[in-house]
């Protein structure tokens, strides 16, 4: 292990760590619009042209399944430039057949969920291996490359690796496939500072990743890259997974619920019964009038 | 505004002795016109309210006349007889208010003239505080001439959601009063030098020093001076003594005091001042240790440091009450100018000022025996920290463990909702309905990515038009939310739009906030003057509905989109009060009709 003070310091040398989502429910409901073969020979092409911009430039690229994640491709990994491509596109393959065997459910409505939270943070989980370890110390950064709607219940764990990424100063870049807006990837770029991109185009998706997403974070400064006009700052409750706009906080542990509770399943704290009656109702109050 | 008039029979009189001449005065915002009831006589009076300076009027409730003095500005003034108080006090508040319209130079038109008439009694500093606060605040001005000249308001109303206001404003001149010198009073005699005169000087300010600091002197002069001896007397003794003091020389101070009993009390040691500083050591925290603090400070060098060339030598023990120890003056004279300026009163006279001390030190004496608390806490504290730890008994944490529960509990109450969370999530913009096997759903991601294994990767990767439009595409946004947003937070829409439509908005917008704050504070309607209220304010705002139409169809269309944004809040604003009013009226008259079935 080298010791961290020997460790070179830089600010153009990259550390990114790419998360792709596999969900293979995802995929196919975007088949006509974006084939993962398409997807996938774009998003090569970016990875390749990171290498290419800073010999020690590393990409880490880790799968986000349905029922797991795993790194499927780490460019420090000694190999001919020619197997690189090759071998990844192998470990992609084996991983989403682990992935399968690892599915219950027999039938699943719509796209599904992708397990965010938890590429998130082995994502954070390398970052803080290189920090530790090795000669080089990078400028790590983690660029999500995102379709699957929100999973309401990665809800905490989510956050909690937002925030791990913000303490550790690791700006989270995302880009949405999807059709909608993601929450979770407007608080995460909003909250570490990256860049949130929902390309218009999906044809030229390359174009995209190589316009806002190729330039090291030195090279940032100095740079105008698109800013979101707003970020859906909304919370899920505890209770129902529900995205809510108003809601009661657990003052001991500050969960959130939609409803008020007499206990916080978290924690355990008893909540008074106090002014339920008076304080809790005042806004449905006012709302009734309006709708008659 | 200027049709505005209050008209009253009244007697003009050129002096309040004068009988004065019978007549109507007839006030506007203009001027104010005194004909008399004799057509022939030759008191008219026809004066521009500009002229007019100030009034005065008589206080109300004694058996004087209810009169009138307006003050011209060259001087002279005229004076107004009423018939009665109520009478009288109509036309002072309509002159008050034509004065301090007057008084606004410039602004010729509107202002607040008649509205002050009003059934509510104001004082005099009340009206002016108000007319000064419309004149600082634009926007208030505003507002008040749209609903209290408006009638939606009345006067009082208006005022009384603003009562915080009127109280700042009247705090904004605290009275401040000034603390003791921090400068010990010593005795710097001067001396001419040829005799042997020494020259004392007393200020008022110096005897209140010294009464402050030493108590015996207080008591001394409170018990001598009108009786025993004058005031100059009094302090020549004193100074006598202080002098002595001065030379150091303490024997010739004792027997000075030999002699003279008088001029002993200022020789001896101050017991009053002895007997504070024990019941002070009494109260002094008892879990101070000041053998462990020695080391921390300096109190352990003599005199704190500073160099006093105090008689060091042993004085025989009659001596003994003579002598003073600088650092006892120090110490006492600090105490009192941290205390600050006790009393109130004019130091012109040293005997109030000197009865007014003794009567605070017996207060805070008095107040001291009567807190037997305190000695209990005192006790309490000792056996606290003195507890020995060994002996005590294991302490509880002061805190309630937290108690994070199995989070599988969390996460698995998840799956339950999946599917329902699923179909809002999923229903976005194209709702996927789509319900694919597991199975098929991994085939074709594996199918499609042995594709590219075997196909390699498409070239070219893309569309070159097309990638030119994603360039122009992002250039474009970041341009324009670059330009939308501003580097500067504090721009915002407002400013883009043009200053007329801007002010216009406003405008409204307070208007509308001031009419919904009357609307919701008026409810629950229980009388019938909030009854009258409410009605009043829903007219009033059913008003400002069409003209926030208006404003949004006036704009150009560039702006339309934002300025309907910005009515928009304020239109849902106003149709929940509007829903209330409706729902309320509703409630009350099913109400009314159910009493009536009941009687009928």
């Amino acid at each position: 292990m080298t010791p961290v003070s020997s460790k070179l310091y830089t600010d153009d040398v990259s550390l990114l760590m790419v998360l792709i989502d596999t969900n293979p429910f995802f995929w196919n409901s975007v088949k006509s619009t974006l084939a993962f073969s398409t997807f996938l020979s774009n998003v090569l092409a970016f990875l390749n042209s990171i290498l290419l911009l800073n010999q020690l430039n590393q990409v880490v690229v880790i799968a986000t399944g349905y029922n797991s994640c795993d790194y499927i491709f780490d460019s420090s990994d000694s190999q001919s430039q020619t197997q690189r491509v090759e071998q990844m596109l192998q470990k992609l393959e084996e991983f989403v057949d682990k992935d399968e065997s690892l599915g219950r459910e027999d039938s699943v409505d719509g796209p599904g969920f992708s397990l965010l939270s938890g590429s998130l943070s082995m994502a954070l989980c390398y970052i803080q291996r290189v920090f530790r370890s090795g000669p080089l110390h990078p400028q790590p950064r983690i660029l999500c490359l995102h379709g699957s709607p929100d999973g309401p219940g990665q809800y905490v764990a989510v956050m909690n690796s937002i925030f791990s990424a913000q303490r550790s100063m690791v700006p989270i870049d995302s880009c949405v496939l999807g059709a909608q807006h993601s929450a979770f990837l407007q608080q995460a770029s909003y909250i570490t500072g990256g860049v949130y991109l929902k390309p218009q185009l999906l044809d030229g998706l390359f174009q995209y990743l190589a316009t806002v997403f190729a330039t090291d974070l030195h090279s940032r400064a100095f740079l105008q890259l698109p800013k979101p006009a707003g970020v859906d700052f909304r919370a899920s409750c505890f209770c129902h997974k529900n995205t809510i706009d108003m809601g009661y906080i657990c003052s001991v542990c500050l969960s959130i619920f939609c409803k008020h509770q007499k206990k916080c399943s978290t924690c355990g704290s008893v909540f008074g019964q106090a002014q339920t009656q008076d304080s809790s109702t005042p806004d449905r109050k006012r709302k009734t009038p309006l709708d008659a | 505004m200027a049709d505005k008039q209050v008209m009253k029979r009244a007697k003009y009189k050129s002096s309040v002795k004068d009988p004065g001449v019978a007549g109507v005065l007839k006030l506007n915002i203009e001027r104010f016109v005194f004909m008399p009831n004799d057509p022939k006589a030759s008191t008219k009076l026809n004066v521009e309210f500009r002229m007019i300076t100030g009034h005065k009027f008589t206080k109300e409730g004694s058996s004087k006349q209810a009169l009138l003095n307006l003050t011209q500005e060259q001087g002279g003034n005229y004076i107004f007889e009423f018939d009665s108080f109520a009478d009288r006090d109509v036309c002072r508040e309509f002159v008050a208010a034509a004065i301090a319209f007057h008084s606004e130079a410039g602004k010729a038109t509107t202002e607040n003239s008649a509205a002050l008439v009003n059934s509510e009694q104001l004082s005099r500093a009340e009206t002016e505080r108000r007319i000064k606060l419309l004149q600082e605040n634009s926007e208030l001005q505003r507002l008040h001439r749209q609903f209290v000249f408006g009638g939606i308001l009345t006067d009082a109303e208006f005022w009384a959601t603003r009562k915080k206001l009127l109280d700042q404003n009247d705090n904004r001149r605290p009275k401040q009063r000034v603390a003791l010198k921090n400068e010990m009073w010593t005795v710097k005699p001067l001396s001419d030098g040829q005799s042997n005169r020494v020259t004392f000087n007393l200020t008022p300010e110096i005897i209140h020093q010294i009464f402050a600091e030493k108590p015996a002197v207080r008591q001394a002069y409170l018990s001598f001076v009108p009786n025993k001896m004058t005031e100059k007397e009094f302090w020549t003794k004193y100074s006598r003594a202080e002098y002595l003091h001065s030379t150091k020389n303490v024997v010739a101070a004792a027997a000075e005091a030999a002699e003279d009993e008088e001029l002993a009390v200022f020789l001896k040691r101050d017991d009053m001042l002895a007997n504070e500083a024990r019941r002070k050591i009494r109260r002094v925290d008892p879990t101070v240790d000041m053998e462990a603090d020695e080391g921390d400070d300096y109190i352990h060098l003599p005199d704190h440091g500073l160099f006093q060339n105090e008689t060091k030598d042993v004085l025989e023990s009659q001596y003994e009450p003579y002598r003073r120890s600088f650092s006892q003056d120090l110490n006492q004279h600090a105490a009192v100018v941290l205390q600050g300026r006790l009393v109130d009163v004019e130091l012109g006279d040293p005997r109030s000022v000197a009865e007014a001390l003794s009567r605070t030190k017996q207060a805070e004496v008095s107040d001291e025996i009567s807190n037997r608390n305190l000695e209990k806490e005192l006790s309490d504290r000792i056996s606290r920290i003195a507890e020995i730890e060994d002996l005590q008994g294991p302490r509880d944490p002061a805190v309630a463990p937290l108690s994070i529960k199995d989070p599988r509990d969390y996460f698995d109450s998840q799956q339950a909702n999946a599917v329902k969370a699923l179909g809002d999530a999923g229903s976005g913009a194209k709702p996927l309905k789509s319900s694919v096997s597991p199975r098929e759903a991994y085939g074709s991601l594996t199918d499609l990515v042995s594709d590219i294994r075997v196909m390699g990767l498409s070239e070219p990767i893309m569309n070159p038009e097309v990638a030119l439009k994603v360039l122009n595409g992002l250039t474009q946004s970041i341009s324009s939310t670059k330009f939308h947003l501003g580097k500067n937070p504090r721009e915002s829409v407002l400013d883009s739009l043009p200053k007329v439509t801007k002010e216009e908005l406003l405008h409204h917008w307070t208007s509308v906030q001031e009419l919904l704050k009357h609307f919701w504070s008026s409810y629950p309607i229980t009388t019938k003057y909030l009854y009258t209220k409410v009605t009043r304010l829903k007219d009033a705002m059913s008003q400002v509905y069409p003209k926030l139409q208006e404003i949004k169809e006036s704009v150009q269309s560039d702006f339309r989109h934002q300025v309907s944004l910005l009515v928009h809040p304020m239109l849902q604003a106003l149709d929940a009060a509007f829903a209330h009013y409706d729902a309320d009226v509703q409630k009350r008259s099913a109400k009314s009709g159910e009493r009536f079935n009941g009687f009928g």
